[in-house]
C-alpha cells in the first residue's frame, strides 16, 4: 500500500432498536448529531410518529413473554445486559465524553456507574414483591395476599439534563421499568442519542427477548406526543419532558394521557438540576406496577 | 343472495359452450390457457402494493374493506354464543362509532347457519356457510351434496365450496367440472332462487401459478358466482400473486363472455395495509365495476379489529389499541 494512502474511518450507521431488530426510520430520514462545539459526529434516525407505533406494537407483543418469566429469571437476563456493558465500557465512555462534553476518566466513571446500577436493579427483580406486596391480615379465616404486576407497556421520555444523562440517566429510567416485568417504548435525548443507540446493540446481544425495550431517537415533540396519546401504553415517565410549551410539554403530554387514565410519572421540578451519580430510591421501581389482591380460604 | 343464477352452468357464451363436452376438450381447452409468467406475476403484486394511500382515500378504503368482509369463524370450537357474539360484531362493529359500515356476511359451518340467520334478521347482512365436506374436501359426491342442501335449507345465502384438489391434480378436470355443477344444482331453493355459489381451489395446494388459472376458468365454466383462494386452513393462504392472477381470470372471462364473476381472497389477510394492497388490485386489474362487496370479498376474522383500529385512529388523531376492540 501506497505511504500516501490514509486510512478512511468506517462509519458507522445509528439505527433505531425496535423489536430486537435494529430498522431504519420508516421516513428514511436521518438528523445530524453533534458535539458540544457543533462538530458533527454522526448521523442519528429521525424517528417518527409511525416508528413510534410500531415500537408500541412490538413492546405490546413482548408483553406477555417478558411479564410472564419468572422473577429470577428476568434478573438472569438483566444481569447479563451489565456483563455486555461490561466488555463495551471503552466506547461507551467514549460516546458519553462526547455526548456531554465531559473528560475521558469522568466519562469511564459514569459508564461504571451505569453498570452497577444496572446490576442493582437486576438484584431487585425477585425483591420488588416483598416490598410492594406481602400478606395482609384480614377480619376472618383467609389468606389475602397482595403482589405488585407490571402494568404492561410503559412509554418513557428519556432524561435530556442533568450530570450523566447520556447514558447513566438513560439506564435509571430503563432498568427499573422492565426489571419489574414492564416492556418500554424510550424517545430518546434527541442531542444526546448515541450511546442509548449503542446501548441498544448490547441489549440486541444479551439474552433480552426482543421488543422488551425499544428505541426512537428523533424529535421529543415528534415522539412523546404519540406516546402519551396511544390508546395502548400503559403508563408514562416524563422525565426528559423538559419542554417549556408546545405538544412535547410535560403539562400537554399529561393531558392528553390522562384520556386512558394511564399512571404518569411526572418530570422533576429543576430537571436541570438532576444528578445521576446519586444512589437511586425504590421509586422508579414502584412507579409502574399495578397491586392485585388475592382472598383465599384458610384450611382447605 | 337470492338472484337467479347468474352464471348458470354451461351459459357462458363466447364460444365457451362446448368446452366441458368431453374430458378430452376440457383438458384441451385448460392447457391451452396460456402459461403464467412467475416473475412478471409476482413483480406486478408487488408494485401494486406500494402505494400510498393517505387520509381521505384511506377513510373511503377503511369502510370499503369493512363492508367487503365475510367476517369467518371456521372453528372445530365454535358455539352458539361465539355465532351470536359475532353476528352481533358483524351489525355494529364498532360500538363506539354507529357509524362504522357492517360487514358484507357472516362465514360459518352448516350447523350454525339457522344460529347465524336468526342473529342477523333484519339486517342486509348475509349468511355465507362452507360445505362440501370443507376444508378438506375429502367426501362422497352425495355426502357433499346433502351438506349444501342441509345449508341451503337452514337459509344460507351464499356456499363456499372446495373444489377436489386430489381430482385437480390428477387431471380429473371433468370430475370438477361435473362437481362444481353438482353443487350448483344443490345451491337451487324450493323457490327456484339459488344461493350465490363461491368456489375455493385452496391455491396453496394447486402447485402452481398455471394451475391456479386453470382452476379460474375451469370454476367460472361450471357456474362459479364467486372464486375463493383458501380454506384458510392450510399453511399458504391467500397471497398478492394467485390473487392478481384470479382477479386477470375473471377480467379475461368477463371479455369473453360478459359474464361478471367475484374474487374472494381468504386466510393470512390480517392488516389493513394488506387490505388496502388488494384494494388497489381490484381497481387497476378491474376497476370500478369489482369494488363493492357485491363482486369483491375478504374472508377474514382479524382483519375487521385492525380495520376499526385504524379508523379509530383517523377519526380520533390517537392510535387505538386492542383493548378498545372486541377479543373474538
Amino acid at each position: 500500500m501506497s505511504e500516501l494512502t490514509a486510512r478512511l474511518d468506517v462509519m458507522k450507521t445509528y439505527k433505531l432498536f425496535v423489536g430486537g431488530k435494529f430498522p431504519r426510520s420508516e421516513s428514511g430520514r436521518v438528523y445530524e448529531v453533534t458535539d458540544s462545539k457543533g462538530q458533527w459526529l454522526a448521523n442519528a434516525p429521525l424517528g417518527t410518529r409511525k416508528d413510534t407505533r410500531d415500537a408500541v406494537l412490538a413492546a405490546r407483543a413482548a408483553v406477555k413473554g417478558w411479564s410472564g418469566t419468572t422473577a429470577y429469571n428476568r434478573g438472569q437476563v438483566l444481569y447479563r445486559v451489565a456483563e455486555m456493558l461490561q466488555g463495551r465500557r471503552e466506547q461507551f465512555a467514549a460516546e458519553v465524553a462526547t455526548a456531554e462534553n465531559i473528560g475521558g476518566k469522568k466519562a469511564l466513571a459514569l459508564v461504571d456507574q451505569a453498570i452497577d446500577r444496572w446490576v442493582w436493579y437486576a438484584g431487585w427483580t425477585d425483591k420488588v414483591a416483598q416490598i410492594a406486596g406481602g400478606a395482609n391480615p384480614v377480619a376472618g379465616p383467609f389468606f389475602n395476599l397482595s403482589v405488585p404486576e407490571p402494568s404492561g407497556v410503559i412509554g418513557i421520555v428519556a432524561p435530556q439534563t442533568g450530570y450523566g444523562y447520556s447514558l447513566l440517566g438513560l439506564i435509571s429510567v430503563i432498568a427499573p421499568v422492565i426489571a419489574t416485568g414492564n416492556t418500554v417504548v424510550v424517545a430518546l435525548a434527541a442531542d444526546a442519542p448515541l450511546p442509548a443507540l449503542s446501548l441498544g446493540e448490547v441489549l440486541a446481544t444479551s439474552d433480552l427477548p426482543g421488543g422488551v425495550v425499544n428505541l426512537i431517537s428523533g424529535r421529543t415533540a415528534d415522539i412523546a406526543p404519540t406516546l402519551a396519546s396511544h390508546q395502548d401504553v400503559n403508563g408514562l415517565d416524563l422525565t426528559g419532558a423538559i419542554a417549556a410549551d408546545g405538544p412535547g410539554a410535560a403539562a400537554a403530554l399529561e393531558a392528553s394521557a390522562a384520556d386512558t387514565l394511564r399512571r404518569v410519572l411526572r418530570p422533576a421540578v429543576d430537571p436541570s438540576a438532576l444528578d445521576w451519580t446519586v444512589a437511586p430510591t425504590t421509586d422508579r421501581l414502584l412507579s409502574f406496577l399495578e397491586t392485585k389482591t388475592v382472598w383465599h380460604p384458610m384450611g382447605i | 343472495m337470492s338472484t337467479v343464477a347468474a352464471n348458470a352452468p354451461g351459459a357462458a357464451g363466447g364460444g365457451l359452450q362446448d368446452v366441458a363436452a368431453s374430458e378430452a376438450s376440457l383438458r384441451r381447452f385448460l392447457h391451452g390457457l396460456p402459461g403464467v409468467d412467475a416473475v412478471g406475476l409476482e413483480a406486478r403484486a408487488a408494485s401494486l402494493g406500494t402505494r400510498s394511500i393517505k387520509t381521505t382515500a384511506k377513510a373511503y378504503a377503511i369502510d370499503l374493506a369493512i363492508s367487503m368482509i365475510d367476517l369467518t369463524t371456521l372453528e372445530g370450537a365454535d358455539t352458539v354464543g361465539k355465532v351470536r357474539a359475532l353476528c352481533t360484531k358483524a351489525r355494529n362493529p364498532d360500538p363506539s362509532d354507529p357509524s362504522a359500515p357492517r360487514v358484507a356476511a357472516i362465514c360459518v359451518y352448516p350447523d350454525m347457519v339457522a344460529t347465524a340467520k336468526a342473529a342477523l334478521e333484519g339486517t342486509a347482512i348475509q349468511v355465507a356457510s362452507v360445505a362440501t365436506a370443507f376444508p378438506a374436501g375429502r367426501a362422497a359426491l352425495p355426502v357433499k351434496l346433502a351438506d349444501v342442501a342441509d345449508a341451503v335449507a337452514a337459509g344460507a345465502d351464499e356456499i363456499d365450496m372446495v373444489i377436489d384438489r386430489g381430482a385437480f391434480l390428477s387431471g380429473r378436470y371433468l370430475s370438477v367440472f361435473e362437481e362444481i355443477t353438482a353443487v350448483k344444482e344443490a345451491c337451487r331453493r324450493p323457490d327456484g332462487t339459488y344461493a350465490h355459489l363461491k368456489v375455493i381451489f385452496e391455491t396453496g395446494e394447486l402447485q402452481t401459478y398455471d394451475n391456479v388459472r386453470r382452476a379460474s376458468w375451469l370454476a367460472m365454466l361450471a357456474g362459479a358466482d364467486f372464486i375463493k383462494t383458501s380454506t384458510g386452513k392450510v399453511a399458504v393462504n391467500a397471497t398478492p400473486p394467485v390473487t392478481l392472477l384470479m382477479l386477470e381470470a375473471v377480467r379475461d372471462f368477463k371479455a369473453q363472455t360478459g359474464i361478471q364473476i367475484g374474487v374472494k381472497p381468504a386466510g393470512g389477510i390480517k392488516t389493513t395495509k394488506d387490505a388496502m394492497k388488494y384494494l388497489v388490485m381490484v381497481n387497476e386489474t378491474l376497476g370500478d365495476d369489482w369494488l363493492s362487496p357485491e363482486w369483491f370479498r375478504f374472508g377474514a376474522s382479524s382483519l375487521l379489529n385492525d380495520l376499526l383500529m385504524q379508523r379509530q385512529k383517523l377519526t380520533t388523531g390517537r392510535y387505538s389499541g386492542p383493548d378498545y376492540v372486541t377479543v373474538d
